[in-house]
């Protein structure tokens, strides 16, 4: 029985980094319906910029708060310099230019920083803490906490502020939305930020575990994009059930089955799943009135 | 037709290159690119080192000029600097291929052109079979497999676990291990995989901590994964010797993996990365110090045992060039295959027809990580 708690414990650890990588995904494509492949690289850069300020002698919190701002600062810019002069272009356009933008990140930092893996000390210590014969790390648990706030933080947003309101009317339709006085440029810029800030605190609260380099934005923004696919995309609800199923799915097939098919069990999930629900678990229907 | 020009060209060119008052050695590495952090210090240390020869008055009282590419770990782009290098360029000899996909790009142009190659990557296909032009400097996975069971051998350890990376370098390696672990009357029980960008791999340790009988486990892996099993494994407290691979043969894993748990861990490293811990008596000890010192002067970093690579190449081949006390390219790789007891960052190099990589299994250093630093354990 310790076997099956600490699969389970794995899961949720890993299952948290890709929830927390999936909410990021939700606010932009609620504003624009753009998937945005450079939250890889927001979850990255709030990894690169904790480490190298750590480094440089500030303390961790402060560390984390200039990482998260300066990111935010960088979500805002790719809105400025290449999205916003492209508006207009469809959707498809839209995503191939925040593909080009992740590329774009990824060499300038590691022109900016270097090319080595790095991590700094988690928040609480490395001491496991033991549940029932299996263990945990502390540092799982600021990352389950950071996915939960996330989750209410963004669904208060999206249910209970007037901003949020704004955001899903623009996506909805932006010329009615400006029409009834909703400034969309603002909208688009802020729902830059707000994923860019959201995919760096993921990179701050995931770097003890899964270490960070340049190049780790990829790899999380596929499986963060998997778990959003699978949850539903724009739903923050999605996103966490999503994340935590994928991760309690890899380490299950590790677990039981064999480490070797661990990934293609978890895909081999999703495409079914897709299959019998395109708009994913919690996706919203998409009805065109004609 | 490009078959015959480029033999052609490269006849020209040996008769044509005794006459030029430099002695062109081209290279192409991985300066950028996912390979990266394999080809800069490879790219830093021939760079230094030729302004290092060229300042004693260079070989043979001629300057090397280095001609010096970056593929970016791109095999196409590999193959295309190669070509140029022998057709533009007419370099004498290539040192590079960081990647093994990079190098294996690379032999057959020049093995079709006749000039010296000297990879400074790891797969074992690279010398064997033996190809006339190809040598090279890292030793192999093989070779680090084998290091790692004469110790579990030495220390009764007869069943073990395998956790290796998914990756090229964790994949090869867990074959070549496997290819030989029977040699050692040692038995694999348990053989678990992660993929190169895992969070978590208590799931496969788990699994090996619960099989009965096994006494050790072996992880072959490369970039972070060790690091977090690394963590792991002290997370779950299995308790039983673990040992790491070359891969990770670095300062950089034991603050990754963090000094708590990475106490006890043994792995096979060069001299190169316990320099300061060498007896005086080590015929490696100078070489390494003097590399180390240099590398650590010219570019504020802390040398690698990549870098030791190319250190190691660009010795062999200036070593060789002097000895044939001639520039041309077959002199130069008659030269290179009788290279004997040349001592590198990597090892003591005698290389044969049969042996073009020329290391034995002393090049190897068993280390045990202690106290965040490493010990020598043999």
């Amino acid at each position: 029985m310790p076997e099956l708690l600490q699969f389970l414990l794995s899961g949720i650890t890993v299952g948290a980094v890709y929830a927390l990588v999936a909410l990021g995904f939700t606010i932009i494509y609620n504003a624009s319906d753009v998937v945005n492949f450079a939250q890889g690289e927001f979850v990255m850069l709030g990894g690169m910029i904790t480490v190298f300020s750590h480094a440089a002698g500030l303390p961790l919190p402060l560390a984390a708060l200039i990482a998260i701002a300066a990111t935010a600062a960088v979500g805002v810019a790719l809105n400025k310099l290449a999205i916003e002069p492209a508006r207009g272009a469809p959707v498809v356009s839209l995503i191939i230019i925040t593909i080009g933008a992740s590329i774009f990140i990824r060499g300038a930092t590691q022109l900016v920083f270097d090319k080595q893996i790095h991590r700094f000390p988690a928040f609480s210590g490395d001491r496991p803490i033991a549940v029932g014969g299996a263990t945990i790390l502390p540092q799982s648990l600021w990352v389950i906490a950071g996915a939960l706030a996330v989750f209410f933080g963004l669904w208060l947003f999206f249910t209970r502020t007037l901003t949020g309101r704004a955001v899903l009317a623009t996506a909805n339709n932006r010329i009615a939305a400006q029409l009834v006085g909703i400034n969309t440029n603002y909208v688009m810029t802020l729902s830059f930020a707000m994923s860019a800030a959201i995919g760096a605190l993921a990179g701050v609260l995931v770097t003890p575990i899964t270490m960070t380099s340049y190049d780790v934005g990829l790899a999380l923004a596929l499986k963060g994009f998997a778990a959003a696919m699978l949850g539903g995309m724009g739903n923050p609800k999605g996103a966490l059930a999503g994340g935590l199923l994928l991760g309690l799915l890899e380490a299950m097939t590790a677990g039981y089955v064999s480490s070797q098919y661990k990934d293609a069990a978890a895909f081999v999930v999703i495409l079914a799943v897709l299959f019998a629900m395109p708009q994913g678990l919690f996706g919203r229907k998409s009805t065109d009135r004609v | 037709m490009k078959l015959f020009t480029t033999t052609a060209l490269a006849l020209v060119l040996g008769l044509a290159a005794p006459a030029l008052a430099d002695i062109k050695v081209g290279a192409t590495v991985s300066e950028t690119g996912p390979a990266s952090f394999l080809g800069d210090p490879e790219a830093k240390t021939l760079k230094l080192l030729v302004e290092e020869i060229n300042a004693a008055g260079g070989v043979n009282g001629e300057k090397i000029e280095l001609v010096l590419y970056d593929d970016g770990g791109d095999p196409n782009k590999a193959r295309t600097f190669a070509t140029r290098l022998v057709e533009d360029d007419e370099v004498i000899a290539v040192i590079g291929g960081t990647t093994t996909g990079t190098s294996m790009a690379i032999i057959p142009v020049l093995e079709d052109a006749e000039i010296p190659f000297i990879s400074l990557a790891g797969a074992i296909e690279i010398i064997d079979p033996v190809r006339p032009h190809t040598f090279k400097t890292p030793h192999t996975d093989r070779m680090a497999c084998a290091k790692i069971f004469e110790d579990m051998k030495a220390n009764g350890y007869t069943k073990i676990g395998l956790i290796s990376g998914s990756d090229g370098f964790g994949a090869s390696m867990r074959k070549q291990c496997l290819e030989i672990v029977a040699d050692y009357g040692i038995e694999v029980l348990a053989d678990e995989t992660y993929g190169p960008t895992d969070a978590d791999m208590t799931p496969q340790l788990t699994n090996i901590k619960g099989k009965d009988g096994i006494q050790a486990v072996l992880n072959p892996g490369f970039g972070q994964g060790p690091a977090i099993v690394t963590r792991n494994y002290a997370q779950l407290a299995v308790g039983l010797p673990l040992y790491q691979s070359h891969g990770v043969a670095s300062d950089g894993f034991i603050e990754l993996a963090g000094a708590e748990a990475a106490e006890g861990v043994r792995l096979p490293g060069t001299a190169l990365l316990v320099a300061g811990l060498l007896p005086e008596s080590d015929p490696q000890r100078a070489v390494v110090t003097a590399y180390k010192d240099a590398y650590e002067k010219a570019t504020g970093k802390p040398v690698s045992t990549f870098g030791g690579y190319a250190h190691d190449a660009l010795r062999i081949l200036v070593d060789a060039i002097s000895r044939a006390g001639s520039a041309e390219p077959s002199a130069i790789r008659d030269a290179i295959e009788a290279t004997s007891g040349l001592v590198g960052t990597t090892g003591t190099v005698t290389m044969s027809a049969e042996d073009h990589l020329g290391l034995d299994l002393s090049a190897f250093r068993m280390l045990e990580i202690e106290n965040g630093g490493w010990k020598i354990v043999e």
